[in-house]
């Protein structure tokens, strides 16, 4: 490999990582807060690539533009997600949560299935194509928007659960659930907007994503395992872990496209999830939040 | 207890005669419904009994459908024999995953995705490798002989898989009454505190996956030979992992009879939303997936778990009424 090619690969692998960085920051923040592991968050992210694609495709609005619009819908949808059916099963064992969710998933992504057909499907956006030359090396605009989203999510979000009101009580809560209510914080509804933020998070991924890669139904299925394994390597419910282990998945994987042909570097991203659960199975920086 | 004993019988009376009385299409159901209670009978081992779920014993399964294809198709190794060496190989990898995650304790989430992504690794691998001839899949040459496992019609197929079934379903009742069967539930019960009255769970664990694995290799097998042709996005892929958790989960985790029942009431139900909708992929998990959600809001403990609840209610009924009767007349 030259060393151009490593340097781009970086720089691609970066940009990309800062949008699995947030899609982990969802799926950590729900395990922290309420120790559900989502298996629908790739799938809820699928949607928002949807959201993005139609708007664009029908209503030609810009995908920029409809990011706050998928947001919404599916932080809407995630925390009817959680009053409707999730709620009920709270004190239930880990495993039948983790079913549910199983399920919730089976059932999000074969409806789009029915609805959207296998095709892959994605569009072009007349002033996003051209590229960004800087030296020597090429940046696509849209994976250099996407980072600049990502990260302003990713500090909104820490903002978010540091300063305000609600998001302490989001800690307090994801701490200590019975003493969060002791101090009158209202634990169901906790959950309704942890929910909703992490299904919003991960619409706003894969919103970023749409003008980059193909999307297709079964999408989220990859990006769930990719996901886990970024939040494994921050430690589950590390919020810091996976934002950093999101860069380094991304960059692991295009330094990996480089170098091997085919698809054989899906196997990277496994490859690098064996080795950590034999030497770092708690995560490199440990788990809690 | 001797209700049971004539329930099952009959049961393995009409399971004999059925290819007396049914057509064609009825009896393939029959055939993918016994064999996906016999994959969620070996996936009962490790996620019934023990409580470690496993979302991706399709890895298995597709070692078992590989395997036993490739030594026939390039060693002409006899794929009676080769299911027994799927089975090993399957058995092995089934160690390796369970050292894995086992050796740190990881359990719930944790194992559940790690068991996903060994599927998906396979898949990828297999999917990449000239030698398995890639996405394209491998034909088994057509040789109709039972020596060769290949039937002439479906019944042949049908009382293979009958046969495999009982013995499995035998082989995991002898399992729950054994030592390792009360170690398994009580480290699916309480982990910690089975630990701390000597059950070496690590070890226990150890046994029921590698057991597991290798049992569900041979339903990989039966359906390589059923369909003559293999391919990654078909055995591999997670719908077979989904279908082998619902038999399961649907009847009764951690019961014997649980896959069973929940496979003649699932596996039908998935194969004719499929056929309804053919021209639809997907309807069946859409229906799958509706399923989960309802039996873990309303029957966490499935069909037979449910049966056998109210069989035990009924029974301190009776002894309460009795006991208050012959209080009344003393």
């Amino acid at each position: 490999m030259s060393l151009w090619l490593f340097i781009q690969s970086l720089i691609d692998g970066l940009l990309m990582g800062g949008i699995y960085s947030i899609m982990a920051i969802g799926l950590t923040l729900i395990f922290g807060v309420m120790g559900i592991i989502n298996f629908a968050q790739g799938a809820l992210m699928m949607l928002g690539m949807y959201v993005t694609y139609w708007a664009f495709t029908l209503a030609g609005i810009d995908p920029y533009l409809s990011l706050p619009l998928s947001a919404i819908a599916l932080f809407i949808l995630g925390a009817l997600i959680q009053k409707g059916v999730l709620e009920r099963v709270m004190d239930a064992p880990d495993h039948n949560i983790l079913l549910i969710t199983f399920g919730i998933m089976m059932i999000i992504e074969n409806t789009a299935l029915v609805l959207f057909s296998p095709d892959f499907r994605s569009i072009t956006v007349p002033w996003l194509s051209e590229t960004i030359k800087m030296g020597d090396y090429v940046v696509s605009k849209p994976k250099l928007i996407a980072f600049f989203i990502s990260m302003s999510v990713a500090l909104l979000l820490y903002w978010f659960l540091q300063k305000s009101y609600l998001g302490k009580a989001i800690r307090g809560t994801a701490n200590n659930k019975i003493g969060a209510a002791l101090v009158g914080i209202k634990s169901k509804r906790i959950n309704y907007i942890t929910f909703g933020l992490g299904a919003a998070i991960a619409a706003i991924a894969g919103s970023l994503m749409t003008p980059i890669i193909s999307i297709s139904p079964s999408i989220g299925h990859t990006f769930i395992l990719k996901t886990f394994v970024v939040v494994v390597l921050g430690g589950l419910g590390n919020v810091l872990g996976a934002f950093v282990g999101g860069l380094i998945i991304g960059v692991s994987e295009a330094l990996a496209g480089a170098a091997f042909s085919g698809t054989l570097n899906e196997l990277v991203i496994y490859v690098i999830f064996v080795l950590i659960l034999i030497f770092r199975p708690k995560g490199i920086f440990g788990g809690g939040s | 207890m001797k209700k049971k004993w004539v329930l099952i019988g009959l049961l393995l009376v009409f399971l004999f005669t059925f290819p007396l009385y049914s057509t064609n299409y009825l009896l393939h159901i029959g055939i993918i419904t016994l064999m996906f209670a016999f994959a969620s009978q070996a996936w009962n081992i490790i996620s019934g009994y023990s409580g470690q779920f496993s979302f991706g014993h399709a890895a298995f399964f597709g070692v078992g459908a590989y395997t036993s294809t490739v030594l026939l198709v390039e060693y002409n190794v006899n794929p009676w024999i080769g299911m027994f060496i799927g089975a090993i190989i399957a058995a092995a990898i089934a160690f390796v995953l369970g050292f894995l995650t086992f050796r740190y304790k990881l359990k719930g989430a944790y194992f559940s995705l790690t068991t996903l992504a060994f599927a998906e690794i396979l898949r990828v691998f297999v999917k990449n490798t000239d030698f398995f001839r890639k996405t394209m899949g491998i034909m088994i040459p057509l040789d109709i002989n039972p020596f060769w496992y290949q039937f002439q019609t479906r019944v042949g197929y049908y009382y293979t898989i009958l046969i495999l079934t009982i013995i499995i379903t035998v082989i995991v009742y002898l399992i729950s009454r054994s030592r390792l069967g009360f170690n398994l539930i009580a480290i699916r019960e309480n982990e910690d505190a089975a630990q701390s009255l000597g059950v070496r769970t690590f070890k226990n664990k150890m046994i029921a996956i590698t057991l597991s694995g290798g049992l569900t290799a041979f339903a990989g097998t039966f359906y390589a030979q059923y369909l003559l042709f293999v391919k990654p996005e078909t055995v591999f892929a997670s719908d077979i992992s989904v279908s082998i958790l619902m038999p399961a989960i649907v009847g009764g985790v951690g019961t014997v009879a649980g896959p069973i029942v929940g496979s003649f009431i699932v596996t039908p139900l998935g194969e004719l939303t499929s056929q309804m909708f053919s021209n639809l992929a997907g309807t069946n998990l859409i229906a799958y997936g509706v399923i989960i959600i309802i039996i873990i809001l309303f029957m966490p403990e499935g069909v037979v778990g449910r049966y056998h609840d109210w069989v035990n209610r009924r029974k301190k009924g009776n002894k309460e009424t009795q006991e208050q009767k012959e209080s009344v007349t003393s």
